[in-house]
Order: structure tokens, then sequence, then C-alpha cells
């Protein structure tokens, strides 16, 4: 009997190794290879003669990519669109989170089923298309005429992130902020000295979630920005893909290294930042992926 | 409450006549009072009402607003005219989708668009759905913390990468191959051609041209993208079982099959039922970001989703607004019908509901 349960649960832990070990492998796969077939030869790239290690070292591919003002130029866009648009994000969510998270406030339900039905009913993609270009004729005719700014405005809220919020300032004991307000602290004060510093990990995460939705922006960025200066890298890096896959633009192609390995250059170059930072802040996930509480 | 009024008036036996009820008159000051009260609350709280201006307007302006626009599939597609200017024309921009009409091909397209949206979210829950549950069962056996972490932050990792970075991957992996040389196909077509699941001239022609591997790509890129990532919310419910509940089973006599059937699984039910409500929920939505990116004229047969069918009539052709909303519209209800109606069904089966 004893023997036997041993049999079983030894085989499923074999299974789950390989088959865990397999799935991972296959799940990093795509990137190494994007990497290796970057700085490989023509040869070796058009042959399709890497499995893994590059072969036939050459950087030129990056170099051209760097030697691209436009490709600089995408980079400081998306940091642009990032970095405001995260700001503008988590300034509007926490404060409206704070709000909701209070029991005084009045229409409380009422508010909360106003984020809540935008998450069961979305307008579509075509509705939102002229909206979008509605409120930019309202942008501009306020003079801020810069594309970029309706894209970190208007886009990018989510009604998930802020019952995420909302739920986490509801978790801090309230005698903490009646000790506070005894003390005399404004319902400012309260906000940035009390409830902020004691959700911080909540907050750390949901920032995370805005700023890579933000970097990895493509289909609005690309419907929304008509100039291609302003054009952040997703967006320059698909326009890229389809000019650099196109028989036309290849007829006449000589360089020493694929066309392909500016195409895997570019894919690296937009997610190296991405790797660096992933280390750092892959402790955060678990958080964020809470269940069941949007339920009032 | 609705105020009558006879309500201000009592009769009065003596008199014979009717006079004011005082007591109405108080009544009335209490109602008053009650919206005086709810001013004098958010005056003197206004801080925190200020707070939620910010939300409110974001939400109203870019959420709520392009509800407002959606009323145009009531109106005739006129492409000079605005929504509010256009002539309003009742059902006929949906009799054109549903039935056909003077325009009978409009009407083919339209379902099949429906019928690729259901489907290819019907094989997401089929096979998208069970694989983060097969993971996290899977990471529970790897007990040691080191190989695990490892593990989980490699499964992970494709889920913050941005669709065009894992499109153009997929693209460059399956791409077709050059009519000069042998080589030049992607490197994943040249694996499974050697190995024998794709014949050696599909692979040549490309995958993504063939609309007969278009819904597999899509799933198999799609549990490469979020399968290791959506493990960790079941992973989260499989380690919160207590040891004791294993160590019961195990001298009962339970081997690990009727421990993961009679242990495990029904203990993160209420969170497979939960995942399973938001999955439903989103049944019609398919990210037609994906979509656009990997799609060609040769593969709308099967690739051509409702929201990529607007996008091409109302945007990206322009001109038939109208028709794209309408299209929009009947796929949104029935989206928001299932959600409300997966969250009914389980708050009286499972006792557990998202919202």
């Amino acid at each position: 009997m004893k023997r036997k349960l041993e049999i079983t649960e030894l085989i499923f832990k074999i299974i789950s190794y390989t088959l865990l070990t397999i799935f991972a492998l296959c799940c990093l796969y795509p990137f190494i290879y994007a990497i290796s077939a970057a700085v490989s030869n023509r040869e070796a790239v058009e042959y399709s003669k890497i499995i893994l290690p590059p072969i036939g070292l050459q950087f030129e591919a990056f170099s051209e990519m760097f030697n691209n003002n436009m490709f600089w130029n995408s980079y400081a866009n998306t940091l642009f669109l990032t970095l405001y648009g995260t700001i503008w994000s988590m300034l509007s969510s926490i404060l409206g989170a704070y709000a909701l998270s209070k029991k005084r406030l009045l229409f409380r339900k009422f508010f909360n089923f106003f984020l809540v039905f935008t998450m069961w009913f979305s307008a579509g993609i075509v509705p939102q298309y002229l909206n979008y270009i509605a409120t930019g004729k309202v942008f501009a005719g306020m003079g801020i005429t810069d594309d970029k700014w309706l894209v970190v405005i208007a886009m990018g809220m989510q009604a998930m992130n802020i019952i995420l919020l909302r739920n986490a300032f509801e978790g801090v004991p309230s005698e903490i902020e009646e000790a506070a307000i005894v003390d005399g602290a404004t319902e400012t004060q309260v906000l940035t000295k009390v409830y902020i510093p004691m959700s911080k990990s909540t907050i750390a995460t949901v920032s995370l979630f805005f700023a890579i939705s933000r970097w990895n922006g493509y289909f609005w960025a690309r419907q929304m920005i008509s100039n291609s200066n302003e054009h952040p890298l997703q967006v320059f890096l698909r326009l890229r893909l389809d000019q650099y896959t196109d028989p036309e633009f290849l007829a006449g192609w000589n360089k020493v290294y694929a066309p392909d390995s500016v195409i895997y250059a570019l894919i690296v170059c937009s997610i190296i930042p991405i790797l660096i930072i992933y280390p750092f802040i892959q402790k955060y996930f678990a958080k964020g992926v809470n269940v069941g509480g949007v339920k009032e | 409450m609705k105020v009558k009024a006879a309500d201000y008036l009592l009769y009065d036996q003596a008199s014979k006549t009717y006079r004011v009820d005082p007591e109405q008159a108080v009544r009335d000051d209490v109602e008053k009072h009650h919206w005086l009260h709810v001013g004098r609350t958010i005056l003197k709280d206004w801080r925190l009402y200020l707070m939620l201006v910010p939300m409110i307007l974001i939400f109203l302006f870019w959420r709520y607003f392009p509800m407002y626009e959606l009323l145009g599939c009531f109106k005739v597609d006129d492409t000079v005219k605005t929504v509010n200017e256009q002539f309003f024309a009742g059902f006929s921009n949906f009799r054109l989708l549903l039935f056909g009409g003077n325009n009978p091909n409009m009407s083919q397209e339209f379902w099949r668009a429906m019928r690729n949206t259901f489907l290819l979210s019907f094989y997401g829950l089929c096979f998208g759905f069970p694989m983060p549950i097969i993971l996290a069962l899977f990471f529970n056996e790897v007990k040691s913390n080191i190989a695990r972490s490892v593990l989980q932050v490699m499964t992970y990792l494709p889920k913050f990468m941005s669709t065009v970075v894992m499109t153009s991957l997929v693209i460059m992996l399956v791409k077709q191959g050059s009519s000069i040389g042998v080589g030049n196909m992607g490197i994943l077509s040249q694996g499974l051609s050697a190995i024998g699941l794709v014949s050696k001239n599909a692979a040549q022609a490309g995958l993504l041209n063939n609309p007969a591997f278009f819904r597999t790509i899509y799933q198999v890129s799609g549990i490469w993208e979020t399968a290791g990532y959506d493990s960790i919310v079941f992973f989260a419910a499989i380690i919160a079982i207590s040891p004791t509940s294993y160590e019961a089973a195990q001298i009962d006599g339970a081997n690990k099959w009727a421990q993961m059937r009679y242990v495990v699984l029904p203990s993160i039910l209420s969170t497979i039922v939960i995942m399973l409500i938001t999955r439903i929920g989103s049944l019609l939505t398919i990210g037609y970001e994906k979509v656009i990116l990997l799609y060609n004229t040769d593969t709308y047969m099967t690739a051509d989703v409702v929201s990529t069918f607007s996008y091409r009539y109302g945007m990206a052709q322009g001109g038939k607004v109208g028709l794209a909303s309408a299209a929009e519209m009947m796929n949104n209800l029935v989206g928001m019908l299932l959600v409300i109606g997966a969250n009914t069904i389980a708050r009286k089966a499972a006792n557990t509901s998202l919202y």
C-alpha cells in the first residue's frame, strides 16, 4: 500500500518537472532565438541555420537601428507616454479609489456601479474612435495640439485597477485614520501620510500594470497619432516589420546582414527595458491577481 | 415620494371645510431638508468629492460618451455628417447585417465574423482555460523553491511583452519561404514541417497565409502569452490548502489521483468558477489588436472577428460608421448578457459570484 502510493507520486512528480521544463523553455525560446538571429550573419539567417547560438557574429543590424533617428525618436515618445501616462492614471485612480473606499461617501453604490458597468459593456472600437476624434478637436480648441497628450489623458484608465486600489484602501484600519484626524490631519494629509504609505505594495503593483500597458500600447497610438515623428516604439516596430517583409523593398538588398536581423534587433531593443526591470518587479505580480474583489 | 394635492388638505368636520394639514408641511420640510442635508454633507466634505472628479470625468468622456456614439447604429451612413445630424434609420443597419437585404455579401461577412468570434473564444475556453490550472497543479509538485521560482519567472515573461512584439515574433517564426533557395522560411515552420505536423508546401507558403492554421496559431500563441501568468491565481489557491487535508486523505488511503479529485479540486473550485465567469464574460471581446496584427486578406475566412469587421468598415476603409456600430452593438449586448448570465448561474449553483 505504502509503496504504491510512492510510485504514483513519483511518476506524477517526474511528469510535472518534465512538462514544466519543456513549457518554460518553449516560453523563453523565441526571445533567445530573436537575440541570436539579430547578431548572426546573412547566410545563417536566410537559410535558417540558427538553432540556438548565433552563427557568424555581426552587429551591423543593431547599428543600422542605432543610426536611425526615427528609432531614438520613437523611444523618446514611448518614454514620454509611459511616464506621463502612468503619473496621470495613478493620480486619478488613487484619488478616485480613496473617495470610493470611504463608507461616508454619498451615492457610493452609484459610483461603484458607474465603474463596474464599464467592465460589462464597452462601446467598441469604432464609437471609441469617433469619440477620440471628437475630443481631440476639443483639445485642439483648448490649444493642446499634440496628439500625445490626448493619448496620455484619454487612454489607459482601467476600472479593475481602481477596484484593486479601493480594496487596498478599505483594508487600512480606520483607527489609524481616526488617530490622524484627532491629531489635526486634513483629508489630503490622511491620504498622503496614512493611506498611501500603508498600501505601498498595491500602489506599486497598479503603477506597474499601468506602466506596462502604456509601454506596450499600440493600436490607439497608431490610430490617434498622425505625425510619424511622434509614433511610439511599438508603432515604429510594426511599420518596420511591414517594410522589411515587403518583397519590393527587399529586392535590392545587398547588406552583410539579413533584413530579418533588423526586425529581430528592433524586437530585442524594445523588450530590453522590460527584461531589465523584470527581476525586480516580478515579486509584485501575484499581488495584482485578486479574485472576486469586484463585489461591493 | 409622490405628493398629491389632497395630502395637504384635511376635512374639518366641525366647520365642514378643508384646511391645510400642518403635519404634511413638516413632512415636506423634512423631505426638502434631506436634499439640503445632501448638499451640506457634500459642501462640508468637498475635498472627498473633489477627489472623485478626475476619475468620473475620464470615465464619462472616454467610456460613456462612446456609448452615446454607439447610437450611430440607428443612423444612415453618411460620411459628411456627424451622429447628431444624421438621419434616423431605425433598424435598417441591423436588418442589413442580419438578413442581407439588398447586399447579401454584407450579411454573409457579418455572420462569418460572428462565427469566428464565437469559435475563437470557444476554443480559447476549451484549450486556453484549463492550461493555467494544469500548470498550477504541476507547480505545486515542484517542492524546491528555487527551481519553482525559475520556472515561474520563465513562464510569466511573455505576458509582459507587447502584442506587437509577440505577433512580430509569431510572424517571423512562421513566415513564408522565399522562392529562391531552400531556406528562409520561419524556424518554427521549418521544425513543424521536419517532424511532419504540417506539409512542406503549406510551410513554404507561410502558415499565416493559410486560413486553416489561423485558429491554431491564435490559440497556441495565446497559451504561450498568458498561461504562465494566469496560473498564479490557481497556484495561490492550491498552496492555501492546509497540509492536514492531504494527510487526512493519505491516512484514508487516497493515492495521488484521489487526492487531486477529493482534496485539491474542491478547494480551488470557487477560484475556477470565478475565473470561468470572467472568461465567459469576455467571450465575445476577442482582442482586436492581436487579430488585426496577425490576419491578412488571405485569412479573413477564419480570422475576421466582429471588432475587426467593424474596424474595416468603420475606420480603415471608412464611411460605414452606422453599420460598424450596429455590428459592435449586437456583439457587446450579447457579451453583457453572457457576463450577467454566467454570474447569476454561478451565484445560484456554486454560491460564488464576481459582481
